[in-house]
């Protein structure tokens, strides 16, 4: 009877084991192909071509080789008789594993865990849930003290999953543990995860995405080069500032020596650029904190600055925005850093910001995470509070929404942006593309993706996302994206799975060759675009500038984020989820429509055609047989509707041939014959009804759905599929515009076969 | 009634009326003995024509709380040009207005005049009583539609319930209606003796009965002066009890309450669970927490660790938790043990309420539609004797020193768990949410007789059911309920289990920051996804009806090819037509 005095959720009582990486999960014919080669020649063909089950290109047989120099007492390849799951090699496999979720940790799940190099895998055979962590994904793990059930290892994601797996034994878990340890951070950037990856399931190819985005169309965008702005030749080779694009913009009045001047006066060079021109000749420019120390000026950083308070007719005053609280930048001093003197400045106002540093950032999302595990409300709400996380938001946005007032109103401001285009999905991927990758962030160190400095390690990218989302909620249709795209943008950039995030400029990922060995997340973005739209965004209504509202009332806590994994607290219904869907499905039906619509002309015509024949055939007839009577009732009652069609084919000036009855005709008829006969299975080839979401609750390969799992109608059957089951799209025979529709398997095979 | 004596001054030119988010309106102010209404003073006709000159009216039966802020220089009111005299207005739907009076007499008279009237105390002179509605002709009654006896007509019809007239007259149980539904093996007898033993004679009656026969009770708890044992009303709980069946009594209210609860040796077959929402000693325990969030909602200008910590020590988020929480136990008891529930707290008229209201939401598919909400309400407040008069005769804005014990806010509370559920479940409800900004508007101060005054016996004693007019007549009204329909709704007729994670409440920001936040998405974005689901629904009509048009034509092709064939092979056995080519 105790059961009921607590209430708990009744529903899923087995959730939170159900999140799983979609994106890399290999295909069931995949999986077939390979274990016939594997059951073939297991050791030769490992030696080759496969590691750890799946295939990979010969030229990271270096990150092989690390592997197994590295892991090679767990691994023991060559002595063990090698097990799968799904057909990867698995390092270790450990039964009997209690899975524990943050949330409920009542809620324990016994289970299997296998290990493999890319992924560490719980498999929950009672509810046939599988729990996927990459290894780049996570954060931290911790061994806990040892309990009565044995020794727990906690895991914490940068994704913000954290859970807890119970191992019986204390040496296999400490196995598992080292052997994590090892593969979370690799040493050596060559051994991410983005250059052994390969698109399994998709059909994506490496260049795909890469050359989305130029930084050059960026800026032609703006307008730029013009009277005001240039493009320097200084940077080609990356000597002024070897973070910066090789491309970097500048006003036109200013030469060699100021530039040089005033990159050196700057913290690693990184010296005023153009990043941003609004169309009323206000810009924003960015730059690093000046080497000043308590006393040191440059002329050639102060006439770079005046330069570009010319460069803008309209305003005669330039902001210098210091996006740090004053007293830091006061203490940086000591370390011959710090900021401008306003004296030596002509026309400039600074403006301290108070955005903290990187270190109380990190601290802030660290307690902010532990809230998560808060029962009660109050305890909840003060815990949020004392991470004071959303306070940092709070003052981002504000540093942001001034910066845009300002150039709105036309003044310049030296160092993000008020434009509607970085509003849609592919500005919005540019504005990354330019403000985040060109012009440098420490991705590799911030998101901990080496083993680097634990100081390093900041949320600076989540903070930014975090922002957008903030504005995304006070104006729902002004963003082209949805949730989900922030989501995915922030996993890709934790994952290494694409070469996107990888280095920490454009002179890196040059270095790295990064285009050539990895695939971009844009490619694989664009392959997935359907699933990132809002389906309520309004372009037309929307104004140029969003006035955020500032008030703390509207900060909100972003449970999609940090609480992404505690499946059981999201809303259990989701109306945009809903919307995307109707839209998906409008655009279907209308295609269709188009469709019904052409071939219902041509029937018409058609069948005007051949009863004109008939009349003018029976006409013919009348006249040469002479005696012989037509004795076709049906003729007559015929004519009746042929009067009828012969009006509707008014519209068609196609003449009749005169000459009656011949063989090229009748071929004509049969042709579209052929077509008639297929008009059955053209209608039937798109689905009337879509299916109810909700009714939803597994797709036919057993697969529970969960509700942050994508689902996806086919357009053909209009039933619900996994991600991993819809993976085909094909034109379907029943749509005018025969665009290529992601339809299930079998209705692939139906389709296929028809139409071959 | 001639309240003429009460209005000092009827009309005054050029005073400001000032407003959250808009702009003020210059203008007339006009007292009547029912409004304020101040309107905009005609900067030309042509505006006028227009209807672009603003009018406010206010119902003094909205005011919550009035200040008084005159113009003082050595501590007299003085008249100086450009400095008015403020009488700060704090309604109970929220707002604040602000009175701008040149005049200090003009002043003096308006502010006593507002004072008087809005602290008037006599029923009689509500608003409702005096409202001829300009729609006379209503479909349908709303007094009527929600009576006991066709609510519970199925129950009726079973051999097991009954309706009981025993309290008529209003004297077994003030604050029940008179009509009321017991079960058939209990005596009119045993009801009274029954009261007897139970604060207010508010004896258990039905709620809700579970598809499953689960049956949800509601009473106040054992009266206090009264130790003695009493079997009628063991035997009218245990008569809901099948054979080796165990019910549960849920007890909502907080530790600070010396009430004696039911003795467990003679309750022996039911089991006994404390669940408090909030640990008040009396109803105005909700007032105060929300008194506080709307405090700190009505403060944008603070950080955000004041806002967070105000929001936090206000309580009126763990009171939202505790409410559907112990309301999930409820319908966890009912739905899956089977077992009968009887729920109480105090008088059985505020946090019980809570309780049985939502948990008719949460398992019952019915209660999600508009009517079904309407009735749900009509039955578990109105009928139920939720005394809306006393709770709601001060709001949030009064001051917390002249609050009395018996001022509550115990239905917002309910509505804000509505909104709490629908954040869940957005598909799964016929309503569109502002329905319960609406409702919380009517139950404060209304032209409509639904919300007034405590109970039936005060209704029938003022005529309310005839000499007003029903807020059910006016919401069912076609054009009034399109507004309010929800237009994602998908009939789902499974139960539906919330989340009670903290992470998963949200603050209602569309009623507690309407006057705060400008936040005029919410509209466009209703009007957006109703265009695209009926958009969607007109593409699937206009499919059927190609697809129709289409197999017709193939039908007809069908046959012309045939009698094409059937030409064809005539003409092929014909010498004379073969030599015609």
């Amino acid at each position: 009877m105790n059961r009921i005095s607590d209430y708990t959720d009744i529903e899923d009582n087995a959730n939170c084991s159900d999140f799983k990486q979609n994106f890399d999960l290999v295909s069931p014919e995949e999986i077939q192909y390979y274990s016939e080669l594997l059951t073939q020649d297991f050791e030769e063909l490992n030696r080759k071509s496969c590691i750890f089950g799946l295939p990979f290109p010969q030229k990271i047989v270096d990150l092989r080789k690390w592997i197994e120099e590295n892991l090679h007492p767990q691994l023991q390849l060559h002595e063990n008789i090698p097990t799968f799951f799904h057909n990867i090699l698995v390092l270790r496999k450990v039964e009997n594993v209690r899975m524990i979720d943050r949330y409920n940790s009542k809620n324990s799940i016994v289970g299997t865990l296998y290990l493999t190099a890319t992924h560490l895998i719980f498999v929950d055979p009672e509810a046939n849930k599988e729990t996927w962590i990459l290894h780049m994904h996570i954060a931290n793990i911790e061994k806990q003290p040892l309990s009565t059930t044995g020794s727990p290892l906690l895991i914490r994601c940068k994704t913000f999953l954290s859970v807890t797996f119970v191992i019986a034994k204390e040496r296999e878990c400490h196995d598992v543990y080292t052997t994590l340890i090892k593969l979370c951070q690799p040493v050596n950037i060559q051994n991410l995860y983005c250059f052994q990856y390969t698109s399994s399931s998709e059909e994506l190819s490496k260049s795909a995405g890469w050359d989305f985005f130029k930084l050059e169309n960026e800026y032609k965008r703006m307008k730029v080069p013009n009277d005001y702005w240039q493009l320097t030749t200084m940077n080609k080779n990356y000597e002024l500032c070897d973070t910066y694009p090789s491309q970097i913009y500048i006003p036109t009045t200013v030469d060699k020596t100021v530039l040089l001047g005033s990159s050196r006066f700057r913290s690693k060079g990184r010296l005023p650029a153009l990043t941003y021109l609004h169309p009323n000749k206000a810009s924003i420019c960015r730059c690093s904190q000046p080497l000043s120390g308590f006393s040191a000026r440059c002329v050639e950083d102060e006439q770079m600055l005046q330069e570009i308070r010319k460069t803008n007719p309209n305003s005669n005053i330039l902001y210098v925005v210091d996006t740090r609280p004053r007293i830091n930048a006061m203490a940086n001093r000591a370390a011959g850093k710090g900021y401008e003197n306003e004296l030596f400045y002509e026309n400039t106002k600074f403006h301290f910001l108070g955005i903290e540093n990187i270190h109380t950032m990190r601290a802030s999302l660290q307690k902010l995470i532990e809230t998560c595990e808060q029962k009660s409300m109050s305890g909840f709400l003060s815990a949020l509070e004392s991470s004071g996380w959303l306070k940092h938001i709070r003052s981002m946005l504000d540093t942001s929404y001034f910066i845009a007032n300002a150039v709105y109103k036309g003044i310049s401001v030296v160092v993000h942006c008020s434009d509607p285009f970085y509003r849609t999905i592919k500005g919005f991927q540019s504005l990354i593309e330019k403000d985040w990758l060109s012009f440098g962030h420490k991705f590799s160190e911030r998101c901990g993706h080496l083993q680097t400095d634990p100081k390093e390690i900041s949320p600076i990218f989540t903070q930014f996302l975090e922002s957008v989302w903030q504005i995304m909620q006070q104006r729902v249709d002004a963003f082209e994206f949805n949730e989900r795209f922030l989501l995915i943008l922030h996993d890709h950039v934790m994952s290494c799975q694409f070469g996107t995030f990888i280095g920490n400029c454009e002179k890196d990922r040059i270095d790295l060759k990064l285009s050539e060995k990895t695939f971009s997340l844009w490619g694989y973005m664009a392959n997935h675009m359907n699933e990132y739209l809002n389906p309520i965004y309004k372009p037309g209504e929307v104004d140029d500038i969003i006035v955020p509202n500032l008030a703390p009332q509207c900060i909100k806590y972003w449970r999609g984020m940090y609480s992404r994994f505690e499946s059981g607290v999201h809303p259990r219904e989701d109306l945009s989820d809903l919307l995307l869907a109707n839209k998906e499905h409008c655009s279907s039906l209308d295609d269709h429509v188009q469709h019904l619509t052409k071939r219902i002309g041509n029937l018409k015509n058609l069948i005007s055609k051949s009863a004109k024949k008939l009349q003018a055939n029976s006409a013919t007839l009348l006249q040469n047989a002479t005696g012989k009577n037509s004795t076709d009732n049906k003729f007559n009652y015929d004519n009746k509707k042929l009067s009828e069609l012969q009006s509707a084919d008014h519209d068609h000036p196609l003449k009749l041939n005169d000459n009656n009855y011949s063989f090229s005709n009748l071929s004509v008829s049969d042709c579209n014959t052929a077509e008639i006969d297929q008009i059955t299975s053209e209608i039937n080839s798109v689905a009337l009804d879509w299916k109810s979401l909700r009714s939803a609750n597994a797709c036919s390969c057993s697969t529970p759905f969960s509700q942050e799992m994508k689902k996806t109608h086919c357009w053909r059957c209009g039933e619900i599929f996994c991600t991993r089951c819809i993976d085909k799209s094909i034109p379907l025979p029943g749509q005018h515009s025969q665009k290529p529709r992601p339809v299930c398997r079998t209705c692939f095979k139906l389709v296929t076969t028809v139409s071959p | 009634m001639d309240f003429a004596h009460l209005i000092e001054i009827p009309k005054i030119d050029s005073v400001i009326l000032h407003r959250q988010l808009k702009k003020p309106i210059y203008g007339t102010l006009c007292l009547t003995f029912s409004h304020i209404i101040v309107s905009e003073r005609n900067k030309s006709e042509s505006d006028d024509e227009k209807g672009n000159s603003e009018e406010l009216w206010l119902l003094h039966q909205s005011i919550d709380s009035i200040e008084k802020k005159p113009y003082l220089v050595n501590s007299q009111l003085m008249n100086v040009p450009g400095k008015g005299h403020n009488i700060i207005l704090k309604l109970k739907d929220l707002r604040i207005v602000t009175l701008e009076i040149p005049q200090a007499q003009d002043y003096l008279a308006v502010s006593a005049s507002i004072e008087q009237l809005s602290s008037l105390k006599d029923p009689k002179t509500l608003y409702a009583f005096y409202y001829r509605p300009i729609y006379h002709l209503y479909l349908e009654n709303g007094f009527n539609i929600f009576r006991p006896e066709i609510e519970f007509s199925k129950l009726i019809a079973s051999d097991e319930w009954r309706i009981s007239t025993v309290n008529e007259s209003y004297d077994v149980c003030q604050s029940y209606s008179s009509k009321l539904i017991v079960p058939k093996c209990i005596t009119d007898e045993q009801l009274i003796q029954s009261s007897q033993f139970r604060d207010l004679g508010r004896f258990p009656i039905i709620s809700y009965r579970h598809e499953n026969g689960a049956v949800l009770m509601k009473s106040s708890q054992p009266n206090p002066n009264s130790t003695k044992r009493c079997k009628a009303d063991e035997a009218l709980l245990n008569c809901l009890l099948n054979k080796n069946q165990k019910g549960f009594i849920i007890d909502t209210t907080g530790g600070k309450n010396k009430w004696t609860g039911e003795n467990e040796q003679h309750y022996s077959l039911w089991k006994k669970f404390i669940r408090p929402i909030g640990n008040f000693a009396h109803p105005s325990g909700f007032l105060d927490c929300f008194s506080k969030l709307i405090e700190a909602c009505n403060d944008t200008g603070s950080s955000t660790e004041k806002w967070l910590s105000r929001l936090e020590s206000s309580g009126w988020l763990t009171l939202v938790l505790n409410s559907l929480n112990t309301a999930c136990i409820v319908a966890q008891c009912m739905a899956q043990e089977g077992s009968s529930v009887l729920v109480h707290g105090g008088q059985g008229m505020d946090s019980t309420l809570i309780v049985t209201s939502l948990v008719q939401i949460i398992l019952n598919p019915d209660s999600r539609t508009v009517r079904g909400l309407q009735a749900l309400i009509d039955r578990e407040w109105i009928q139920a004797g939720h005394p809306f008069g006393t709770r709601h005769a001060q709001s949030c804005y009064s001051s917390s020193q002249q609050r009395a014990k018996s001022s509550g806010a115990s239905f917002v509370l309910f509505l804000d768990c509505v909104y709490q559920l629908y954040q869940q479940f957005p598909l799964s409800f016929e309503f569109d949410p502002h329905i319960l900004i609406i409702l919380f508007e009517h139950s404060y101060f209304s032209q409509y007789g639904t919300f007034i005054v405590d109970n039936e016996m005060e209704r029938v004693e003022l005529m309310a059911f005839t000499k007003t007019t029903s807020l059910w007549s006016h919401l069912n009204r076609p054009d009034i309920i399109t507004n309010l329909l929800n237009s994602a709704y998908e009939p789902n007729q499974s139960i539906i289990w919330p989340s009670v994670a903290p992470v998963s409440l949200v603050l209602w920001s569309d009623l507690y920051l309407r006057f705060v936040v400008e936040n005029n998405q919410i509209k466009k974005i209703k009007q957006h996804v109703e265009s695209m689901i009926s958009s969607e629904k007109e593409l699937r009509s206009r499919v059927l009806r190609l697809r129709k048009q289409l197999s017709d034509l193939k039908k007809e092709y069908d046959e012309l090819q045939v009698d094409q064939k059937i030409y064809n092979n005539d003409n092929s056995n014909n010498p004379l037509f073969n030599g015609a080519n």
